[in-house]
């Protein structure tokens, strides 16, 4: 049975009517045409659907949509535009961290994640925390140069 | 020199119009049969375009792989693109700008060698004349045939070309767009597909119990033994393929064995061999011989994003959105097998997550098209799922290379046979006049699946691609052992048969070269006269401070491989470094290559880095397993790929003349680099590993065997 669910979505507050179990995923797509965060395997093992629940990366390919609740929901969309960019944004574009990029979403809310915690994180925590992210095409060491980059961008921003 | 001769693109489509068009908003379009599959096509494209019209990039927009739009190119596959599709722009454009400063010249009443073009405005002097290609484009008739004939520019008056340029398709998709997977059509309905577990399965299943797993709100569409749940709600959609993969029951067909896993079951199989290259015989003064088999299993392709189409038939017309490689050869096999008038099917090219090869694209799109016949007026978007992506793909086909060869005491080769056995490696949609199409055999009037046929050595081979060694040897003989028939499907993955042959050629190379006592590198530069063979082996070796010296056999090892792929596309050597306790760890990687005119050279390198990281995963971790009558190995779990925390430092050089032709490259590092795992492994181990993927488990059993 549909039930009218109430999200907190990128800052804005949204209401859908839809099955309380759907994944968010789905909710996030169909009823919100917010189409950055993407399906993969619908299992929590590639990362192509993260997204941020109170600044923590979430699977959103198998997160009941009914069990957000209060959290606040983050999407690409939500972390950055093309006028308005995140650092990770404008780092993968200046490392030219993508092939396909169907991987990048992901990508940037484990990034995202983990710059919001530190600025100098090392090559391992980098990794670590990409940990969850699969990409196919083998762009895994433009992603952490990029990181990298993304990671001086607050630091300079930070002592500015 | 870049040679003149026609690409088979232009002879294809020999007018000029079918290639480029001068917009009132004062830009150029430039359309091309080639497709975006994640491999940067369309920056190179515009790229070459920019340099012989003396445009900026910016000033040509892209209009890419539409049967109705855009240049017929067959697939974009095999490297070729920029070499063809990139050598037919080239003309193309050379030859518009040479007709608009005819027209100019005429009307400034000049001669043309007088004029020059800067961003599409005619200049003469450095001034501008007044005139610019939008206003002198009805001057000129673009649907005249394409000549060929006008000289393109020099290397050495490049300003577009071999710089390094972004990727134009990237920003939209960092922002979270850009893909065939977001399209939405107004009144659309999802699909999900239940497809066949095993070749020739049978639906046993009646009807109602069909319908009864369907659920509210989702109906199903059943033709034979293939199965659609179609519903507005994708997820109600999903459900009910779930229950539908636990519940439908099957019989007949021919359900997987386990033993069908590993490459050499192949060789149980009826084959149809034949003999390249001159018969010969075991030297009889050989000092030694190297005798050994070497196999690599099935792959699965394994793209990130599950295969994605969207279909609509409407007024007897057949609209598909696909992200294949082919889009025309696509259309006519979904012609053919639905019985639909050729110009009634349009297939229209969008993008997909990156495609190493025939994947699961032109099987969805063909998916989407049954169900879009039975609910006319209604679009169709129907994606996989990861099980579907990762067992109902064409998978890689795996392959057993033999090696045999006679040295004499300096490892100098007397004689040398080949022998390949696998099945083919070009199944796609229209091949061999075939149609190709997974779910076209599932049908209850089914278009049953054909013999499998290789794919022509002239066009480099499938199977058979790179089984021809470019060192120094005496006349090699190479059989070819084709598997015809066998339940499992197999087809087109990056780079066909070059990666067991590679891995084969050039384990044997270093196996000769340690009975020799003759270092891998020095042994390799002692056999090969190809002078820009010779620059990367040396080349790698250098950029990875290569010691002769060093004896391995401690856990830690390096390897060398080399290749040049299809023996007629880029050069490339590899230098791996591991460490091997129980699992093999890639360290870093260093590939030097050699492609010529290199258009962009940072998407080249992005390339390189890119196969160099697949073929790790590839040769360490990757094999498609059957059990239980089905494939075993469907999602992530049970077929892994390579993890950030994995993957090793990767150097590239590019080492080309850009004097010499453009070389595809997209394909080059995969053998080298799975070769160069390969013997490093063994210098690690003191005891060589000839089946991948190099494993836990076959390492430990050849660690153990060594004692
Ligand atoms: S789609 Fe959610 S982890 Fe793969
Ligand atoms: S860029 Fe294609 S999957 Fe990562």
């Amino acid at each position: 049975m549909d039930a009218a669910i109430r999200l907190k979505v990128n800052g804005a507050l949204r209401e859908v009517s839809c099955d309380p179990d759907a994944p968010l995923l789905a909710v996030l797509r169909n009823e919100l045409d917010l189409k950055a965060a993407r399906f993969g395997c619908g299992h929590e093992r590639c990362g192509a659907c993260l997204v941020l629940l109170d600044g923590v990366p979430t699977y959103s390919c198998a997160f009941p949509v009914s069990a957000v609740r209060e959290r606040e929901v983050v999407t690409v969309e939500g972390l950055g535009t093309e006028a308005a960019p995140h650092p990770i944004q404008t780092a993968l574009l200046e490392e030219q961290a993508g092939q396909c990029g169907y991987c990048l979403s992901g990508i940037q809310i484990s990034a995202a994640a983990l710059l919001a915690k530190t600025t100098s994180p090392s090559r391992d925590e980098i990794k670590a925390a990409l940990e969850p992210n699969l990409c196919r095409c083998g762009v895994h060491l433009r992603v952490i140069h990029a990181v990298e980059r993304a990671a001086a961008m607050l630091r300079q921003g930070a002592a500015a | 020199m870049i040679r003149n001769t026609l690409p088979q693109s232009l002879v294809d489509n020999p007018r000029l119009d079918q290639w480029i068009a001068f917009e009132p908003d004062r830009t150029v379009t430039l359309k091309t049969g080639k497709v975006e599959i994640g491999q940067g096509i369309l920056t190179a494209l515009r790229q070459i375009a920019a340099e012989e019209l003396d445009l900026q990039p910016p000033q040509l927009k892209l209009l890419s792989g539409d049967t109705e739009l855009t240049p017929a190119e067959a697939f974009t596959a095999g490297s070729l693109s920029v070499e063809i599709g990139g050598g037919a722009v080239r003309l193309v454009c050379a030859e518009v700008r040479a007709r608009m400063l005819e027209s100019a010249a005429a009307k400034l009443g000049t001669d043309a060698a007088e004029l020059a073009v800067e961003a599409g405005e005619i200049t003469r002097a450095g001034t501008s004349t007044g005139l610019d290609y939008w206003s002198l484009a009805g001057t000129i008739d673009l649907s005249a045939q394409a000549t060929g004939s006008v000289p393109t520019k020099r290397p050495s008056d490049f300003r577009v070309v071999g710089r390094s340029e972004q990727r134009i398709d990237l920003p939209v998709k960092v922002f979270g767009g850009g893909f065939i997977h977001d399209m939405v059509l107004p009144g659309m309905l999802h699909a999900r597909i239940v497809h066949r577990p095993w070749t020739g399965a049978q639906l046993s299943t009646p009807d109602e119990a069909v319908g009864r797993l369907a659920g509210p709100g989702v109906e199903f569409v059943r033709d034979g033994d293939f199965v659609a749940f179609v519903s507005p709600d994708e997820t109600a959609c999903a459900a009910a393929l779930g229950r539908a993969w636990l519940r439908l029951e099957w019989t007949g067909g021919e359900p997987f064995a386990p033993e069908q896993s590993e490459a050499e079951w192949l060789l149980s199989l009826p084959t149809k061999d034949r003999q390249i290259g001159p018969d010969n015989a075991p030297a009889p003064d050989a000092a030694f011989r190297v005798e050994a088999r070497y196999s690599r299993p099935y792959l699965a392709h394994a793209s990130i994003g599950p295969s994605c189409a969207l279909a609509l038939f409407k007024d007897g017309r057949l609209d598909v959105w696909s992200h294949s490689q082919g889009v025309g050869p696509l259309g006519g096999s979904i012609a053919r097998a639905l019985g639909l008038a050729p110009g009634s099917v349009a297939v229209h090219h969008a993008q997909g997550a990156g495609c190493y090869g025939h994947n699961g694209a032109d099987d969805v799109a063909m998916d989407a098209a049954i169900v879009a016949l039975r609910r006319p007026g209604t679009p169709i978007r129907v994606l996989w799922m990861r099980e579907d992506e990762l067992s109902s793909s064409p998978f890689g086909a795996a392959m057993v290379t033999e090696i045999a060869a006679g040295c004499d005491a300096d490892g100098r080769v007397l004689d040398w046979t080949l022998r390949v056995t696998s099945p083919t490696h070009v199944s796609r949609p229209g091949a061999h006049g075939e149609i190709h199409l997974l779910s076209a055999e599932a049908l209850a009037t089914p278009v049953p699946r054909p013999e499998g046929r290789e794919f022509p050595d002239e066009r480099g081979g499938g199977a058979t691609r790179n089984s021809f060694a470019l060192y120094d040897l005496p006349p090699q003989r190479i059989i070819h052992r084709l598997v015809p028939r066998l339940p499992i499907r197999t087809s087109a993955l990056r780079g066909l048969g070059t990666l067991g042959n590679v891995f084969a050629i050039e384990s044997a190379i270093d196996e000769i070269a340690e009975r020799a006592g003759r270092d891998p590198v020095a042994y390799r530069l002692s056999i090969m006269s190809d002078p820009r063979a010779r620059r990367v082996i040396e080349r790698a070796a250098e950029m990875a401070a290569w010691n002769p010296d060093d004896e391995g056999g401690t856990g830690s090892g390096r390897g060398i491989a080399f290749s040049r792929y299809k023996n007629h596309a880029a050069y490339a050597a590899v230098v791996a470094e591991v460490e091997v306790d129980e699992e093999v760890r890639v360290k870093r990687l260093f590939a030097a290559v050699d492609a010529g005119l290199v258009i962009n050279p940072d998407g080249a390198i992005n390339q390189v880095e890119g196969g160099a990281i697949q073929a790790v995963s590839w040769a360490t971790k990757e094999q498609v397993r059957f059990e239980d009558g089905r494939v075993a190995t469907a999602t992530w779990d049970v077929y892994p790929i390579l993890r950030f925390p994995e993957v090793p430092e990767v150097e590239v050089q590019l080492v080309g003349d850009p004097n010499d032709p453009p070389l595809g490259i997209g394909e080059v590092a995969l053998g080298p680099t799975a070769a160069a795992i390969g013997n490093a492994v063994a210098h690690a181990l003191g005891v060589r590993v000839r089946n991948l993927p190099l494993s836990r488990d076959r390492v430990m059993a050849a660690a153990m065997e060594a004692g």
